[in-house]
């Protein structure tokens, strides 16, 4: 065990990948020599050689459909997309292309490639560096989606990601590469160090696609949240002193629902909270979800905590934010009710 | 290990060219890496007044050898030579130089206001203000800018307000943008200049389509779109091109090539054995290779591909040849992925020393003008900045906006759930005692 932080744990994973698989390839912009904008693949190409791990044209387009191509031919891309406000371009290659490949061709051909992305706010990158997209992608039948919240859970869902044999969006929470972050942008950063999930084993281990974490067990409600958000409502639960049960979903698609089911069942009460916009997003679903399986062991409305339906603000970005204040007006809703 | 994955059918596996060498993957590398020792005297520049200066009405089929060259216009002497050498006043040139010091001053106190925690983010210029403040002094005030983020010379060469372009980078109470833009994506349509997407080169079919729109109306004015060469790779650049030849659109498209994307060489965007230029043969579009550190130079290739356009001859790309003086930005250390020799040994030189040597071999400067000038540029920069943080500097707990401000102006008419939302966001505001206002 070493203690990581999550670029740290990313990158052990993607070593262990290479090291175990030599089909395993990656790439993107400013991954090979450099080692990624944020360093996620620092010293892989050293280690592996630049037919493994290479930088790209800026062309998100050609990285998925490379990567789609290469996949087809029987390797494990993992792709680089430097921020998820940039995958757009990609979108065609990855919704009508890697989505469907194995499903139009009967499993002729398979897309078993990893497309990993820095996403979400909290690091004044403005509208296109601040963007949670993907309640875009849980809306595609084909691509599985998953969202990690320490560096344990990374490394072992981004070994899981990538030994999977269908395509997986792997969104990288940024604002807590280096940290937990519980929302109170005007206090110190906490290091990763301080953190148990920051322990991380150096070889390989697999967190299983589709299977939640239940963070903190608890009676008062129900709380579901990924990503960045998870840190923010623990934070608020400790100091409130509330009874919540907090479940990290990790992956959306496929999505834990027997843990989500179990759980309302139990607390009766339920607070969404995602850092994307409201209309369409995630949460939506997973309202719909909990109505439609828990709607008898409901004894109050199903709460959403998210970011506002507006583009991300640079200087307004903690009002954009749903930090601690907005999560704690939900609890209290779900609880007054 | 086996060349082939396991998944791979045994008849595709290439046994019947067994005698044959195994495919290899060519991955560019640039010449030099951080520690390398750098020597460029190979690096084949033609001279100055070497390229040919075809007629404005020029079919582009005949030209396909000028994106292999250079355009370069002041020679190594100081003298503006060859067919390109513009017959531009001193006073012209003088204001071209007054614009590209005033450029460097801004971006240097910027870049520090950065570093001091003012603002979040900066892009400098630096070694790259010949290349905007050359095409500002030709194009016409209403011809439209679709720049890149590292166009801010376009601004200044314009006489837009630093005070107005301070405000946006310190997010502040001044800022038009109202803080919701990262800083350096200015927008400013008084002076001809698109609001600057983070999202690479998707302003490149947008000047094509403002063009096509001004020839759909019978109108006199043409568009000029900026991109990095890294960005030429874009799926839009190439969507430009076509469209812009497809219906002669009056464009002026520039590719500013200054070598390095972020970490990645111009040879990992497509520019190795090639020019970023060459690039407009396939597509049919009059093309030019402009040395982009010479202001003399790229004011004459950009009127020549204004006038072009206005004669309704079409568009015309413009590769300029320059380097990129520092970092990508103040997120990045170029150290870790070029060797520290590049930027002085890159044989292009100082654009503000060559347009100075220029005007001094012409006898229309001196050395003690130019220090003043320096001077003048950098305590105009100076007082802006004083004016500019009257209004504020991005603070993460000091907003210098209302919050109710990030719901308007999304939709011309605000929607109901967009008023709930805003509504909520005060109620919760409040309740929780922060101040939603500025205080
Ligand atoms: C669609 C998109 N992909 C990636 C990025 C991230 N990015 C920002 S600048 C940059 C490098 C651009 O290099 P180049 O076009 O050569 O312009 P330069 O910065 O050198 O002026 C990259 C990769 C982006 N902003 N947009």
């Amino acid at each position: 065990m070493t203690a990581m932080n999550m670029v740290q744990a990313i990158n052990s994973a993607l070593d262990v990948c290479m090291a175990a698989d030599p089909d395993v390839v990656i790439f993107g912009e400013d991954v090979g020599y450099f080692g990624g904008v944020f360093r996620a693949t620092a010293g892989l190409q050293k280690k592996y050689g630049k037919t493994r791990a290479f930088d790209t044209p800026i062309n998100e387009t050609g990285i998925i459909g490379v990567a789609v191509g290469m996949a087809s031919y029987g390797l494990r891309p993992v792709a680089e997309i430097q921020f998820a406000d940039y995958i757009y371009p990609a979108f065609d290659q990855l919704v009508s292309e890697a989505a469907r490949l194995r499903y139009r061709s009967a499993g002729e051909f398979t897309a078993p490639l990893t497309v990993r992305s820095p996403f979400g706010g909290g690091i004044f990158g403005g509208q296109t560096h601040s963007q949670s997209p993907e309640g875009i992608f849980t809306h595609v039948s084909g691509l599985k989606t998953v969202i990690p919240s320490t560096p344990y859970d990374a490394k072992g869902l981004l070994i899981a990601a990538i030994e999977d044999n269908d395509p997986v969006l792997f969104f990288e929470p940024k604002r807590i590469y280096n940290g937990p972050f519980d929302g109170h942008y005007d206090r110190p950063v906490q290091p990763w160090a301080k953190h148990p999930a920051a322990e991380v084993p150096e070889g390989h281990y697999v967190i299983p696609l589709g299977r939640a974490n239940v963070v903190r067990e608890g009676e008062a409600m129900t709380i579901l949240a990924y990503g960045t958000m998870v840190h923010v409502v623990a934070g608020v639960l400790a100091e409130h002193g509330i009874d919540g049960e907090l479940i990290d979903l990790r992956t959306l698609v496929p999505l834990d629902i027997d843990a989500i089911e179990a759980s309302v069942r139990k607390t009766g009460r339920c607070v969404i909270v995602h850092e994307a916009t409201r209309t369409g997003g995630f949460g939506a679903e997973l309202s719909a979800l909990v109505q439609e399986r828990c709607f008898y062991a409901l004894e109050a409305p199903i709460e959403r905590v998210t970011g506002w339906d507006t583009p991300y603000p640079h200087s307004l970005e903690w009002a954009y934010f749903p930090g601690p204040v907005r999560v704690m007006e939900a609890l209290k809703r779900v609880m007054e009710s | 290990m086996s060349d082939v994955p396991e998944s791979e059918p045994a008849a595709a596996s290439g046994a019947r060219r067994s005698n044959q060498p195994a495919l290899v993957l060519h991955v560019p590398e640039p010449r030099y890496r951080p520690g390398d020792h750098v020597d460029f005297s190979d690096l084949a520049l033609p001279a100055a007044g070497e390229a040919r200066r075809p007629d404005i009405a020029v079919d582009p089929a005949e030209i396909r050898d000028l994106p292999y060259s250079l355009v370069r216009v002041i020679d190594p002497a100081g003298k503006a030579v060859g067919p390109w050498a513009p017959r531009l006043s001193a006073e012209r040139k003088i204001g071209m130089l007054r614009a590209m010091l005033l450029t460097r001053a801004y971006d240097d106190r910027m870049y520090r206001a950065q570093r001091q925690g003012k603002t979040s983010f900066y892009v400098k210029s630096i070694g790259e203000e010949a290349v905007s403040i050359g095409a500002a002094e030709a194009l016409d005030p209403g011809d439209m800018c679709f720049p890149s983020y590292r166009q801010q010379g376009l601004l200044i060469a314009r006489g837009w307000s630093l005070v107005d372009m301070m405000c946006q980078i310190f997010s502040n109470e001044g800022d038009r943008l109202l803080g919701r833009q990262l800083p350096v994506m200015y927008s400013a349509k008084q002076a001809g200049f698109f609001t600057i997407s983070g999202n690479l080169t998707t302003q490149y079919p947008q000047a094509v389509g403002w063009a096509m729109a001004s020839a759909i109306k019978g109108g006199r004015r043409i568009a000029a779109a900026w991109c990095g060469e890294g960005s030429t790779a874009e799926g839009d650049f190439h969507a430009a091109m076509t469209f812009a030849h497809v219906y002669r659109a009056p464009v002026i498209l520039n590719v500013v090539n200054n070598q390095w994307a972020i970490s990645s060489f111009s040879g990992i965007a497509g520019g190795e054995g090639t020019t970023f230029a060459a690039r407009g043969i396939g597509y049919g579009i009059a093309s030019l290779r402009v040395d982009g550190n010479d202001a003399l130079a790229v004011h004459a290739a950009t009127e020549w591909a204004a006038e072009r356009a206005r004669a309704n001859h079409g568009p015309t790309l413009i590769e300029h040849f320059t380097y990129r003086a520092e970092g990508h930005s103040t997120s990045d250390d170029p150290a870790a992925y070029r060797s520290a020799e590049e930027p002085p040994a890159f044989p292009l030189g100082d654009p503000i020393v060559r347009l100075k040597d220029h005007l001094i071999a012409a006898g229309e400067w001196d050395e003690a003008r130019h220090e003043a000038l320096i001077k003048e540029t950098t305590d105009e920069v100076r007082a802006a900045q004083r004016e500019a943080e009257k209004l504020g500097t991005l603070s993460g707990t000091r907003f210098n906006h209302p919050f109710e401000s990030i719901f308007e102006g999304l939709f011309e008419e605000m929607p109901w759930h967009l008023r709930e939302q805003q509504a909520q966001m005060l109620r919760e505001v409040r309740a929780a005692g922060i101040e939603a206002v500025k205080p």
